[in-house]
């Protein structure tokens, strides 16, 4: 056994440098090893993903993600209304979820009193930290049966006259989803705003003050611009949230396979279809539609990503990460 | 006359602003109240130590569940840890080897992966070549979820300590690798174990990956081969179903879980907080 330093007994310097080295390579070894599980799990991920989906990328070609219908019954596959529920859902979620998020960020940046900062930070934040199906679990018995009597007869007696508002009042619907998407996105979009507004340097917002710009004027004409690609950044990273999120999706969205005009109507999503059908699936081809869901799915959401990293490296280059909501 | 307007624009745009505050905490003081009050009151010992009762009929526990979800993150943990944190230590030790870019990279990617997309990855990878659901094809598919979590939390950990503590071991003539794990890991242990701890609290509340892995059951069962129940997944089975008794399991069941993942990140957070951070 080797002691080190503190050793007593005698040994020869070379040896100890022998040891030493055996040692580091083992210990260099084992790290690589365990570093290159990582990219040969991805790889192991989109290869499954792919020959799971082969049947039907080989049937259906790209005609799967343009066309509507959905018949298992006849083997035949269409995943146009679950992607216009996802990018319609997620894009809710953005409507309400970045005026919110983004003002929070700027409020805890600029205009919060110190000891106000951390406490509402880490409030929102933990909203990250609840598990999806609790979130669904709360829709369906709070939110929705709320919603059902106040928001939405509210948006359909003043906005009514739009197709998006009209039509009758489902409780599950693709409001919302798209309302709970929000909530659950909040955290990551507010979090990973405030580290880059925190890395606007201070004379950004001096300069705009000494020029008499108002405590507002300044926040958004010298601070938010500085920050603007990262601020995208995080919106997107959000984004990237939404569409992947399945449980509280799923439990809310009415799950129908169609493409309806009315916000109050049910709808579905990539993930949501592949929760619920993937084990009722009962012929091989039903997998490889799903399969292939799947990988569509996977596919968008790392565009996605690594758009938001790449934006939000530009602006705080590296010195934000978005660790705080991970 | 126009300073006037534009002063009167500032208040009014910072009202908005606390406005959209007081909104964004709204939703988690909501839900938690609706937890403690509808779920509350049906936790007692025999939640947490009875069977399920067949429909119908009222009382019974999740005692299935909670067994279930230790076993099957106990094994996630076992299998994503060691290569979490060594993927994480490598990174950090050789920060521009081209490995270390790459897994970097690779991590943030597998981060921002749906968790329901790795559940059909788990699926064709061990359940469709078994021929059968089990909790170990549930326990992969977190594993898979777990490892870049972690990987990065380390990395991120390890280079807070100060590069001279590193040149200090060197130049005593302490071979790498113990400089590394006796000097630099040892540093931030408490700071990977948070971001284990944390990275725990995450894959605890998974549902999505655990519904065509570990399936779920209405058995007690510690065969890891076999399906299993899990927490999250009796709140989704629970919340979903046509009995109010069942409701009311789910929203018991939804508290345990929330409390558990709710003190395992806000454990991790403060511990984090006060040794890297200091007050600010």
């Amino acid at each position: 056994m080797t002691e080190g330093l503190d050793s007593v007994e005698v040994v020869s310097p070379v040896a100890r440098l022998q040891g030493a080295a055996t040692g580091d390579r083992i210990f260099r070894t084992l790290l690589t090893l365990a570093a290159l599980a990582i990219p040969t799990l991805l790889g192991f991920l989109v290869y499954e993903l792919w020959k799971g989906s082969q049947p039907a990328i080989g049937k259906f070609g790209f005609d799967f993600l343009a066309t509507s219908t959905w018949d298992p019954v006849a083997d035949k596959f269409g995943a146009l209304p679950l992607i216009f529920g996802t990018l319609l859902s997620s894009l809710i979620a953005l409507v309400i979820a970045v005026p919110l998020s983004v003002g929070v960020a700027i409020f805890l940046t600029e205009f919060a009193p110190g000891p106000l900062r951390r406490p509402v930070a880490f409030v929102v934040e933990l909203l990250a930290a609840i598990p999806s199906v609790v979130y669904g679990l709360w829709g369906i018995f709070f939110l929705i049966p709320l919603l059902r009597t106040t928001l939405f007869p509210f948006l359909q007696n003043t906005l009514g006259f739009l197709p998006l508002f009209s039509g009758t009042i489902y409780g599950n619907s693709m409001l919302a989803a798209g309302i709970i998407l929000a909530i659950m996105i909040m955290p990551y979009i507010m979090s990973v705003t405030r580290e880059v507004l925190a890395t606007v340097p201070g004379s950004q917002r001096e300069a705009a003050l000494a020029l008499g710009a108002t405590r507002w004027e300044a926040a958004w004409t010298a601070v938010v611009p500085y920050a603007r690609s990262g601020i995208v950044g995080a919106i997107i990273l959000g984004l990237g949230r939404a569409l992947g999120e399945t449980m509280a999706v799923t439990m809310l969205i009415g799950n129908r396979h169609e493409i309806a005009t009315s916000l109050f109507a049910p709808g579905y999503t990539m993930a949501a279809a592949i929760a619920n059908e993937f084990t009722e699936a009962s012929t091989d081809m039903h997998f490889a539609a799903l399969a292939y869901v799947a990988l569509v799915l996977f596919a968008v959401t790392v565009v996605v990503n690594a758009l938001a990293r790449l934006l939000i490296w530009k602006v705080s280059k590296g010195r934000a990460s978005g660790g705080a909501a991970l | 006359m126009r300073g006037q307007w534009r002063r009167w624009k500032s208040r009014i745009m910072v009202g908005l602003l606390v406005l959209a505050a007081v909104l964004a905490v709204l939703p988690l003081l909501l839900i938690l109240g609706t937890l403690v009050v509808k779920g509350a009151g049906s936790i007692n010992l025999g939640f947490f130590t009875r069977m399920p009762v067949p429909a119908g009929e009222t009382g019974g526990g999740v005692a299935h569940a909670i067994v279930g979800t230790l076993m099957i993150v106990g094994t996630a943990c076992l299998i994503g840890l060691p290569i979490g944190i060594g993927a994480g230590i490598f990174a950090a030790e050789w920060p521009a080897s081209r490995i270390g870019v790459a897994t970097r990279f690779i991590a943030d990617v597998l981060n921002g992966t749906p968790s329901i997309v790795v559940g059909v990855f788990a699926w064709t990878w061990i359940v469709a070549k078994q021929g059968h659901f089990s909790g170990l094809a549930g326990s992969a598919a977190l594993a898979v979820l777990m490892v870049p979590m972690v990987m990065r939390t380390t990395e991120e950990m390890i280079k807070l300590v100060p590069n001279s503590l590193r040149e200090a071991a060197l130049a005593l003539g302490y071979p790498r690798w113990r400089t590394s794990l006796q000097v630099v890991v040892r540093t931030c242990l408490p700071g990977i174990v948070t971001g284990a701890l944390l990275a725990v609290a995450r894959i605890a509340g998974e549902t999505a990956p655990l519904l065509f892995t570990a399936l779920g059951s209405q058995y007690m069962s510690s065969n890891i081969q076999q399906p299993m129940a899990a927490l999250p997944l009796v709140v989704f089975t629970y919340a979903t179903g046509p009995y109010p008794e069942w409701h009311r399991l789910a929203w018991a069941t939804a508290l345990v879980l929330i409390i558990v993942v709710l003190v395992l990140s806000i454990a991790a957070r403060l511990a984090t907080r006060s040794r890297f951070d200091g007050p600010r």
